[in-house]
């Protein structure tokens, strides 16, 4: 069953917090990983792998420097999920 | 030449997560070595089934994210760090003239072999992008260099088991050279792996005493039968003597000597001469400006071998001669394990505290000396009885490293 935007964004608020130590709260739509949230990119890369393991997608490499946003990260797993 | 200070001491080791939880531990003569109760002891029948285990785990004092991105080594190199830093009273020093000399025999073994797991059990794309970074040997003196923002250089000497003494040397010229006024200096080792100990244990280097752990690291005694392995880290905050007076920093002792010479002779076994070992002692006495005499207190390498003890006592007495049965020897590897490139750190910490308190630490299991070390080793506390006297600390690796420490009180 395919999760809802709300339930995407939750489920890598988490993963975020995990990789880095930034609060849930923080992981908001509009934010940017580098600019806003101060994510490396090996810290992306590690928040990528494990949201193909959390929610069961493939996010292709050349498609990561695309994810500027969380919610480009949370529109694209919610489209890969179906 | 500009003379150099100890200001601050950091440890975690197998007797405790600090100096003063180790070196009290120490000197009640308790053995820090344990039984390993890991799952991987059965799964692979490991041979040797103990060693000295970090008294207190690396990510108690950590955060989640800081565990997450460092080797244990480099868990263990930070704590030690730390403690080292504020036991100094945090010194302010330009960035651009603080150093970092900080070693591992090994490195980032954990890091490196739980990766090969990684890639052979869910491919590559699952092999995390911090492999590298944190099974580098170089990872802890990083570590540490970031965490301090030091900036006149961080280094990483790699010489075996003695490469924590070594490191200590390095940041000793380095502040002659005038080249940093303060160096955190150290080594750190995190290698209770299945792997290291099969290897070592294949070797016939290790103690296979399984039924009695702690009485398995046992330097000197007839029925010494290998080293035992321990985990932790220890770092220095070594000084310059006018920087620190300056500031009025509490000084621990003087380093007054480190000195590093190599055997050409055999990657593992010592030189049953002694001469590179001798050549070390006598080369850390020289800068120091003292004579043999002078030295009262030694910490050995010691590390429970049966031939590695003999080679060093063949040293010791080849440099001190006569002067020989007037020291006060340790060999504090009985209660710690020996910390591979960790073991010079700490025992350079324990040497300083026996100038500063002036007792030489106990050395445990010693029940029946062998014949062929007549050193003169205590099984308690003893004082000693000459303030303005030398201690030396020795360390030596395989590959024929041999690294000593001098130190006396100012």
């Amino acid at each position: 069953m395919a999760l809802s935007q709300a339930e995407v964004l939750a489920g890598l608020a988490e993963l975020v917090n995990d990789e880095t130590g930034i609060a849930t709260d923080a992981v908001q739509m509009d934010k940017s990983f580098t600019d806003d949230l101060d994510i490396d990119s090996i810290s992306m890369m590690t928040i990528v792998v494990n949201a193909e393991d959390k929610f069961g997608v493939k996010i292709p490499d050349e498609e990561v420097k695309n994810l500027i946003t969380v919610a480009d990260a949370v529109n694209f797993i919610v489209g890969a999920q179906a | 030449m500009r003379r150099v200070v100890v200001t601050g001491i950091g440890a975690t080791t197998p007797l405790g997560g600090d100096v003063a939880t180790s070196w009290s531990a120490l000197l009640a003569g308790q053995s820090g070595i344990s039984h390993l109760s890991q799952e991987w002891v059965e799964r692979y029948e490991i041979p040797v089934t103990f060693a000295g285990q970090a008294k207190v785990a690396a990510d108690q004092s950590l955060t989640p994210q800081e565990a997450k991105r460092l080797d244990p080594s480099s868990q263990f190199a930070l704590i030690s760090a730390r403690e080292a830093w504020k036991d100094a009273g945090e010194p302010e020093v330009a960035p651009e003239r603080l150093a970092v000399d900080f070693a591992t025999g090994i490195g980032g073994v954990w890091t490196l072999l739980d990766a090969f797991d990684t890639l052979k059990e869910r491919g590559p794309r699952r092999v995390l992008p911090m492999t590298v970074p944190m099974l580098m040997p170089n990872g802890p003196a990083a570590a540490i260099g970031m965490d301090l923002g030091a900036r006149a250089g961080v280094r990483t000497a790699v010489s075996a088991c003695a490469s924590g003494n070594e490191s200590i040397a390095n940041a000793l010229q380095r502040i002659q050279l005038g080249q940093a006024d303060v160096v955190v200096a150290g080594g750190a080792e995190a290698a209770i792996h299945p792997l290291p100990i099969a290897a070592f244990a294949a070797m016939h280097a290790l103690s296979k005493r399984n039924d009695e752990p702690q009485r398995a690291s046992r330097p000197y005694d007839v029925d010494r039968d290998g080293f035992v392995m321990g985990e932790g880290a220890g770092a220095l905050v070594l000084e310059e003597y006018e920087h620190a007076k300056a500031r009025g920093a509490k000084i621990y002792c003087e380093l007054v000597g480190g000195a590093v010479t190599s055997d050409a002779y055999h990657i593992t076994a010592p030189d049953p001469e002694g001469s590179g070992a001798a050549r070390a002692v006598l080369a850390a006495l020289e800068q120091a400006g003292a004579s043999v005499t002078d030295v009262e207190h030694v910490n050995a390498h010691a590390t429970s071998t049966p031939v590695g003890d003999i080679a060093e006592y063949t040293a010791i007495k080849r440099v001190f001669g006569d002067h020989t049965d007037s020291l006060l020897v340790s060999a504090t590897k009985s209660a710690t394990g020996h910390l591979l490139g960790g073991a010079g750190a700490i025992e350079a910490i324990f040497t300083i505290l026996a100038l500063k308190e002036q007792t030489v630490p106990p050395t445990i299991n010693l029940d029946n000396q062998d014949p062929a070390i007549p050193l003169h080793v205590p099984v308690k506390p003893t004082k000693l009885s000459r303030p303005d006297a030398i201690a030396i600390s020795n360390s030596f690796g395989f590959g024929g490293h041999n690294a000593v420490l001098a130190f006396r009180n100012i």
